[in-house]
């Protein structure tokens, strides 16, 4: 503050965590990882209607090198596992995940010989966004959140 | 064709094999002896009249525990008349075996892999018969009702990825 002062309007300073920070939740590129109805809303979210490019997050790559945040978005079998896996391991870091629906969080009502029971069986997932299917609304809450943990993270 | 043609139809030619005939909600259901399968879905197909040329689907049903018996089931329906039939075919739950259709209908091919991964029944000459929607390593047969319902394999994967190996 007594710095800016004698820099005067066109002179701001601040930290370059907050600096870094703020670039990196500003422009997520999301790699979708649909395997259900989920995805659905996952792609009415980036349409027009509910567009989440307002929050930076629009440019939805299929190449898991481009990506920084895997949505998984749907029920995860046990034979989709090791390709979800991989795909996230894929992904350069630094990388979140947000689990998308209840079959994402939990298995959902799919407590079955074929489901995973939860995405966190297999990798580190930073929101969890409830609902069957969640609303496009919700997903922008859990990009939201995402960007709040985003902006209090060390690099 | 209507279901009572096709039923006495099937009948006239194949008085031994058919055990039971039912129509329910104008769907009409043929219980076929075991042995004579091939020969009366073979005849459904051949037949000028009923002419059974699409194999709609091909089940299982788990009767076990209460009657001791498996179920195949038989969707057939005719592109060019339009009408359809069920074959059903009664197996005993401990010794399940029944003949192939997969020469007569070649989409039988994949319908009995699947009924054969989900149930364990075993098509005698099938040309490869061998699982198709499990894993490779799973072992049992999930859609009998004596697999546990929640009987995963492994129970949990959360050792599983956690070494970056697999």
């Amino acid at each position: 503050m007594g710095l800016e002062s004698h820099l005067g309007d066109n002179i701001l300073t601040t930290t370059l965590t907050t600096m870094v920070n703020w670039a990196r939740k500003s422009s997520l590129w999301p790699m979708p990882f649909g395997l259900a109805c989920c995805a659905i809303e996952m792609m009415a979210a980036v349409a027009p209607r509910h567009d989440i490019a307002r929050f930076g997050a629009e440019v939805f790559r299929f190449s898991p090198r481009q990506a920084d945040l895997m949505i998984v978005a749907g029920t995860l079998t046990y034979k989709m596992a090791s390709v979800a896996r991989k795909i996230y391991d894929q992904m350069p870091e630094p990388k979140w995940v947000i689990a998308m629906g209840a079959c994402a969080i939990s298995g959902g009502v799919f407590n079955t010989y074929s489901v995973v029971q939860g995405i966190d069986q297999i990798m580190p997932v930073d929101v969890y966004l409830p609902g069957c299917p969640p609303r496009p609304e919700a997903l922008i809450h859990a990009i939201m959140k995402m960007q709040k943990k985003i902006e209090k993270e060390a690099i | 064709m209507d279901n009572e043609a096709i039923a006495t139809l099937i009948k006239t030619q194949f008085p031994e094999a058919v055990s039971s005939s039912n129509i329910f909600l104008n769907e009409l259901t043929l219980i076929i002896k075991k042995d004579c399968i091939t020969e009366v879905a073979h005849f459904t197909k051949e037949n000028k009249e009923l002419g059974f040329d699409f194999l709609s689907d091909l089940c299982g049903v788990d009767k076990a525990e209460t009657d001791g018996i498996f179920e195949v089931v038989y969707h057939l329906y005719s592109i060019s008349k339009n009408h359809r039939l069920r074959l059903k075919v009664q197996i005993p739950s401990n010794n399940p075996h029944i003949s192939t259709v997969t020469d007569i209908w070649k989409t039988a091919n994949w319908h009995e892999r699947e009924t054969f991964d989900m149930f364990g029944i075993y098509f005698d000459n099938h040309p490869n018969l061998q699982k198709i929607l499990t894993p490779d390593d799973f072992k049992g047969h999930p859609l009998r009702k004596d697999y546990p319902l929640d009987g995963r394999q492994p129970a949990t994967l959360r050792e599983v990825y956690r070494k970056g190996e697999a």
